[in-house]
């Protein structure tokens, strides 16, 4: 692309985005080949995943200890209406005036792995604002804070798993993992199961974005397949006459069986 | 339900989990909340303090981590009260969770947990969460007093004794319970996989070496 660059690059001895494509590409295609020679396709990221720099000392080294899950993992913390309050799914209405951006609906359900739904549990976002700015100290990407912007919200999900946010569109922001690194635009999720094991903390991310390629952080799942059910749905019956559009994106915990067994382990191992 | 799930029905006819994704470094000022560590008020009777810190393979401590727990009572019930995020002061629920400090330290106050069956070695379920770590981690914390409990628990009697030390808290002379984190290295913490899980980090799993590669440095703030 034909962008200047900016006139004093702090950064110009990082490494290059095409150094990272390159060892996702290989990382992935190692996948591919496995794969083809009948390994069982990776459903989750790694954790050892080299290309995102910052895992590289933060990944355990030994392979997780398989644990039949005791009295009190098989329970979640309890969550209810004295938690959350039901304005806090709204993140355009927590300042006086309103927030720059694209208006949108984010909805969906909460499943458990054998398609329950995963009811009266806590849902909870972040995100950054239609300028791709957190509004945490921490970030220090030049772009404008936006002071009816938060970027937070929480919800309880209903009988039927359902959740429903109103927010703003994210941008995609940079980040240090390399040169020209940019983020595609996402929205954080964190969401508790009916077992404390189907905890979860994941992304969820818009149909077509550019940036997935390029994305270490997105590519550190190693499937297509698996990719793809981080990235929501535009669904118009979400979206409403001059107001809002919609986005679908339905969650899917761990769980069912509660013990290891024999074709477990072997799907493990091999 | 979306069609991409149901296409996606494993063998076992299980629902495909969707993926995690790091917590990144800007969950800030969104996930913590007032009094999140205090499942009991400090200074309580009844409270003790459960701190450590969490370190890398470098054996840096971490300056962004958050941790998680859940647990029983002190006398092994299962907390089903909601108020985990808006604490009444005398509730006790079970959950916590919060940031590591600017020196690196995670602390909670909080009970002892008690047996959940009689026998049963006590624990508190520590879940911990940071940039730079993709998923993030299930472990155990178990209280170091009964010798008994411990030797007869199924997880720990499955472990070679250096990785079974490290999931034992360390009693010190005030009672509070240090359990300290390493993520990767010498001593590193025993991480939890649980039925389902279908973890790619787990052993041998398809294009990767049983044993990862240990990095040369850090990027960085991202
Ligand atoms: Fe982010």
């Amino acid at each position: 692309m034909d962008v200047q660059p900016p006139p004093l690059d702090p950064a110009a001895t990082m490494e290059s985005q095409q150094t990272l494509s390159a060892e996702i590409a290989a990382i992935h295609q190692q996948h591919r080949d496995a794969v083809a020679a009948g390994e069982t396709p990776e459903t989750q990221p790694r954790r050892n995943f080299p290309p995102y720099r910052s895992s590289l000392l933060r990944h355990p080294t030994k392979s997780l200890h398989h644990a039949d899950p005791e009295t009190i993992e098989l329970v979640s913390p309890a969550f209810g209406e004295r938690d959350v309050h039901p304005l806090e799914a709204d993140l355009t209405i927590q300042h006086d005036g309103e927030p720059i951006g694209e208006r949108i609906v984010v909805a969906g359900r909460v499943l458990d792995g054998d398609g329950r739904p995963v009811r009266n549990q806590l849902v909870e976002v972040w995100q950054a604002n239609a300028a791709g700015r957190y509004v945490h100290k921490r970030d220090q990407h030049p772009a404008p804070i936006d002071p009816n912007f938060t970027g937070v919200g929480r919800v309880i999900t209903g009988d039927d798993g359902e959740y429903r946010f109103t927010t703003i569109k994210p941008a995609p922001y940079p980040w240090k993992n390399h040169h020209n690194a940019w983020r595609p635009a996402h929205i954080h999720f964190s969401l508790f199961g009916t077992e404390f094991t189907q905890r979860i903390v994941t992304q969820m991310y818009f149909p077509g974005d550019p940036l997935f390629d390029l994305d270490p952080i997105y590519q550190s799942i190693t499937d297509q397949r698996a990719r793809d059910r981080l990235v929501a749905v535009y669904d118009h019956s979400l979206t409403s006459h001059e107001w809002a559009t919609g986005y679908r994106w339905d969650i899917v915990l761990t769980g069912g069986d509660r013990t290891w067994t024999e074709d477990d382990a072997e799907a493990e191992e091999h | 339900m979306s069609s991409h799930h149901e296409s996606t029905r494993a063998a076992d006819d299980q629902l495909v989990p969707t993926p995690g994704q790091t917590v990144g470094p800007f969950f800030g000022y969104a996930l913590p909340y007032a009094q999140d560590g205090e499942l009991l008020a400090p200074g309580h009777p009844r409270s003790i303090r459960l701190y450590g810190t969490v370190t890398d393979g470098a054996g840096q401590t971490l300056p962004d981590a958050m941790i998680e727990i859940w647990q029983p009572d002190e006398h092994g019930r299962v907390p089903r009260e909601t108020g985990s995020l808006v604490r009444d002061g005398y509730t006790f629920t079970g959950f916590g969770r919060t940031g590591v400090d600017d020196a690196g330290r995670y602390t909670f106050t909080t009970v002892d947990p008690g047996a959940t069956e009689p026998g049963k070695a006590p624990f508190i379920a520590v879940a911990v969460f940071a940039r730079g770590l993709m998923n993030h981690l299930h472990t155990r914390v178990y209280l170091p007093e009964d010798a008994a409990a411990l030797a007869a628990d199924p997880l720990l009697s499955s472990l070679e004794p250096d990785r079974r030390e490290t999931l034992i808290g360390v009693r010190e002379p005030d009672g509070a319970l240090r359990f300290d984190i390493r993520l990767q290295g010498e001593g590193e913490t025993v991480f939890l996989a649980f039925p389902h899980h279908h973890d790619p980090d787990d052993a041998a799993s398809p294009g990767q070496s049983p044993h990862g590669r240990a990095g040369t440095g850090d990027a960085g703030a991202q």
